[in-house]
């Protein structure tokens, strides 16, 4: 039988995180799910929107969400974080203020009448069934130790995401176990990675990444697994910097939780953009 | 019916914003008034006198008074009205204070509503008929449950005093949280050494029935006739032949099958076991769960040993029923686990901090351990996960306490003055040490207190921050504390080689399930409710049901104790006399009319509704219907409004006396 989900990529994953579309897709097709992309979507209203202009923030995830409805979709997967995150706060502030809501429905010309669900990428996964995963897994995973990195978009403001424990979440490993791989316990599965300063100040985003990762390998992990965009540039992308500014640093491949299921699953490591990685990812290939 | 209005100044607080005289003037024209002034203070001994006179000279039925609330004065009116010889229930109250003068400015319009306030009172008084107050008889013997310091205070005094009292411990012995502590605050005496004796007094004392691993199971009756059944859990011993010589304990082969409660789960203990070695009653109680009797039919080394055969693998649970007049509830507090977010619970845990987790980030109590000469490590500061000295521990106050985000609103009032103390006792010991501690704000309020933290600060050289801890994370052997000093404005980093928690104290899980045994109310925390938070505060809504320490509000050793004597001195204020008046404004059931639906019975909160059979001649039942308990009933009228046929009044505020003040006003 197959499941139908909607489908929300956002702009990341047409762009810096294409590999996280393109190996969604790929395990989707395995995995017997189908995903309906939301028609004519626009932006989630995310950095640029919300740290200049609330309403923008709020107007343009309803934007989306209505579209959604309005083409028969009773959930949506937004597998970049700051999607999901945008998403549900836009819900939770339609929902809990008048204001907003009167003042976003008169931007909009429309009414808001609805809700529908909306699910990050380790929801998704969950919904699918970690059961289904494990079946279907033809190559186990077993060789990894897997640092699971939440980053902050996912599970904070936690009474609005009412994703999982804010402070130590762990929905993550169950899916990553599902493929065979071992989960290491760490501390900074939601410290921050520096987020976007990784453009203005990357000395910032270069400092707080490096943090993570030598806990990470500290910690006996040989790859870290991500499921945000954001998280995955600084993480990978800023490897680069790292290793310059610190010649003993010590690299760990950064794979997307996509790319993991994808590669238990069998699919080829191009297949699933594992080769479109800055920090080389033949390690975990083996 | 002949009626005398008194219309008060209360000096110049009705006075200022009331035409008194004016009031008094107008009431005087009232149908059915023959007599009416005004005084300045209507409830001073001149003012009782007026009325006094004024009932006598014009031989009044009945009075009213527009004063303060009826809160304030309606008992010194009543008592003046009963010294003239009229029923003291033929008085009302009309409150020209509270419900006028207090909240208006403008004198015209609340002089207006002051006489419109005395004609409703006076329509009232119409239709009031003297009342008798209600007399039952008291049952001299009190209930304590709960054995820690206030459960013992409480038991003592009433004891003391020449009563008989009941102590229900659920633990095998007595002694609650004090008993664990090492020292305290502000003095640093040893906690043993001050409690063990009350503890062996209370044993020893001929008026105090002793009943530990035991559980209030049922609660029926009302203040002065309680009948309370009790269940004794199987200790496994039989408790006339048990010495308490501790053999079947040392020779319990499963050593270390189980976490040590005492210990606070520091150590382990085996399955027959004393909770600790000055326990009251020096008891073994034998842990079925674990025992290897209840597993396998094998074993029975504590039955080989016993030299008195006290050991009964087949003992059960039994049950005593007790006739009680009072009972006090000194159920104590829990420490709040922190480790995970508990399931279906408001509260969103701190997962941050990495307790249970970390076996070096510990709680208050496991550090009372810790420092106690008869902890685990025999008071030498080891942590506990290589028993090694910690040279670096930072202290964290307000884990789960005013915390709106996270935790509980309020403030567990005692973690400021025990953290002082541990930080201070840690330094006594490690003298190379240094101690840290996160605060928000100190709250030493007390005698010696704040002195006490200045010492801590300024001689012991404990490091305060004023900030909270955002995550522990271990890191090479060190747990990593991560924190903001808000004075500073800076990010501190520690690097700890143990951190210690000053998590909430919390109400004991089973305290609603009490409550509501008893009828007595709590908060959304579970602490069990006062029936004033000023000026009646050991007293609960349930007649004859007092409160004492913990199990109210978060408290130290030396408000618990107070409060356990001040609930022991009202239980004693009921044992002093043979029968009990209570006031007879209550509900009462008209049987002809009622159709037994006992819609009353589900809505009163004090379960005062019986049922009643009715029998004719022949002895056959020809109804059942409701009955008011007398002594149960509180007069609140709930069952008034609830009865659909009508069939309920509350006596003193009839439909007939409430439709007349009504239709006064129009």
């Amino acid at each position: 039988m197959t499941m139908n989900f909607g489908y929300y990529p956002g702009c990341s994953l047409e762009g810096t995180a294409k590999e996280f579309d393109k190996s969604l897709k790929a395990v989707i097709g395995k995995l017997g799910v189908n995903l309906q992309e939301v028609q004519d979507w626009a932006c989630c209203g995310s950095s640029s929107a919300h740290a200049t202009n609330h309403m923008l923030s709020v107007a343009l995830p309803t934007h989306n969400l209505l579209l959604a409805k309005q083409q028969g979709l009773e959930n949506v997967v937004a597998p970049c974080a700051a999607c999901f995150n945008r998403l549900v706060v836009a819900q939770h502030e339609m929902a809990t203020d008048e204001k907003v809501r009167a003042k976003v429905e008169d931007i909009l010309e429309r009414p808001y009448n609805n809700h529908l669900d909306v699910l990050n990428i380790i929801q998704f996964f969950d919904r699918v069934g970690t059961d289904v995963i494990k079946e279907k897994v033809t190559k186990t995973m077993e060789h990894l130790n897997a640092a699971c990195y939440y980053g902050c978009l996912l599970v904070r403001p936690n009474d609005i995401t009412k994703f999982d424990d804010a402070e130590n979440p762990e929905a993550m490993e169950r899916v990553v176990e599902a493929t065979g791989a071992k989960t290491v316990s760490w501390n900074f599965k939601t410290e921050c990675c520096g987020a976007s300063h990784s453009i203005a100040h990357t000395e910032i985003a270069v400092k707080l990444s490096k943090r993570i990762i030598d806990d990470a390998i500290k910690h006996g992990a040989n790859v870290i697994v991500v499921a945000c965009p954001m998280c995955h540039s600084n993480l990978d992308m800023r490897q680069v910097n790292m290793k310059k500014q610190f010649p003993n640093h010590q690299e760990i491949p950064v794979l997307y939780l996509t790319e993991l299921i994808g590669l238990a699953l069998g699919l080829d490591a191009k297949a699933l953009g594992v080769d479109l990685h800055f920090t080389n990812a033949a390690p975990v290939l083996k | 019916m002949k009626i005398g209005v008194f219309i008060c100044y209360c000096g110049e607080n009705i006075g200022r914003t009331v035409d008194c005289a004016a009031v008094a003037q107008a009431a005087a024209k009232f149908p059915g008034v023959i007599h009416s002034e005004d005084y300045k203070y209507m409830c001073s001994d001149p003012g009782q006198n007026l009325i006094k006179q004024a009932i006598r000279e014009k031989q009044l039925d009945a009075i009213v008074v527009g004063s303060c609330s009826p809160h304030m004065h309606e008992k010194t009116f009543r008592k003046a009205a009963a010294g003239a010889g009229i029923n003291p229930y033929m008085v009302e109250i009309a409150n020209l204070r509270e419900h006028c003068s207090w909240i208006h400015d403008d004198i015209p319009s609340a002089t207006k509503k002051a006489i419109e306030l005395t004609r409703i009172a006076v329509e009232k008084v119409k239709y009031n008929e003297p009342l008798i107050p209600i007399r039952v008889p008291v049952t001299k013997r009190a209930l304590v449950i709960g054995g820690g310091i206030s459960g013992i205070q409480a038991a003592l005094d009433i004891a003391n005093a020449g009563f008989e009292v009941v102590l229900v411990e659920k633990e095998p012995s007595i002694g609650g949280h004090m008993s664990q502590l090492s020292e305290t605050f502000p003095t640093l005496d040893c906690s043993q050494c001050i409690l063990t004796p009350r503890m062996v007094e209370v044993y020893q004392h001929p008026k105090i029935k002793l009943l530990t691993y035991s559980e209030v199971e049922n609660v029926e009756g009302f203040i002065g006739n309680f009948k309370v059944t009790i269940r004794k859990k199987a200790r496994g011993v039989k408790e006339d032949l048990c010495t308490g010589c501790g053999l079947c304990v040392q020779k319990c082969p499963i050593r270390k099958v189980a976490k040590n409660e005492f210990e606070e789960g520091l150590a382990n203990r085996p399955a027959m076991y004393v909770p600790f070695p000055q326990a009251v009653p020096n008891l073994p109680v034998i842990d079925r769960s674990v025992c290897t009797y209840y597993k396998s039919g094998k074993c029975q080394m504590c039955k080989k040993v016993c030299g008195r055969d006290a050991v009964d693998f087949e003992q059960q649970d039994s049950f005593v029923t007790e006739d009680i007049g009072s009972i006090i509830v000194a159920t104590g507090y829990k420490l709040y686990t922190i480790d995970k977010k508990p399931e279906n619970s408001p509260i969103q845990g701190y997962g941050e901090y990495g307790y249970g987790k970390y076996t070096d980030v510990i709680n208050g109590l496991q550090f009372e351990r810790i420092a106690s000469a008869s902890g685990p490590t025999s008071g030498e500061i080891l942590r506990p996960s290589d028993s090694k000295v910690p040279k670096k521990v930072v202290f964290i106050q307000c884990v789960g306490s005013r915390d709106e985000a996270k935790g509980f609103t309020y403030c567990s009032k005692i973690c400021c003055m025990y953290t002082a103390k541990h930080a201070m006792l840690y330094k006594h010991k490690v003298h190379d040490g240094e101690a840290y501690v996160f605060y928000m704000d100190i709250r030493a309020g007390g005698k010696m207190y704040e002195e006490f933290v200045r010492r801590a600060i300024e001689e012991d050289d404990v490091k305060y921050i004023r900030g909270r801890v955002s995550k522990i994370y271990e890191e090479d052997g060190k747990y990593i504390v991560k924190g903001e000093d808000t004075i500073a404005g800076m990010q501190v980093i520690i690097d700890a080689d143990m951190v210690v928690l000053a998590t909430a104290m919390v109400a004991q899980p089973e305290a609603p399930k009490l409550a509501q045994l008893l009828g007595v109310p709590y908060d959304k925390y579970g602490f069990l409710a006062e029936v004033h938070p000023k000026l009646r505060p050991v007293e609960t809504s349930s007649g004859g049901i007092f409160l004492a320490g913990a199990c109210h509000s978060p408290r130290d050793i030396p408000e618990s104790v107070a409060m356990a004597s001040a609930a022991a001195a009202k239980a004693l204020v009921l044992f002093g006399s043979d029968m009990l008046e209570r006031e007879p404004v209550i509900a009462k059931v008209n049987a002809g009319t009622c159709a037994g639906c006992f819609y009353c019975q589900k809505v009163c909160a004090y379960n005062a509704i019986e049922q009643k059979e009715i029998k004719n001649r022949a002895g056959e039942v020809i109804k059942v219907v409701a009955y008011v308990n007398e002594g149960l009933c509180q007069g609140c009228g709930t069952c008034n409004a609830t009865c659909p046929s009508k069939s309920v009044e509350l006596v003193g505020f009839k439909d007939e006396q409430i439709f007349n003040e009504i239709c006064a006003l129009y």
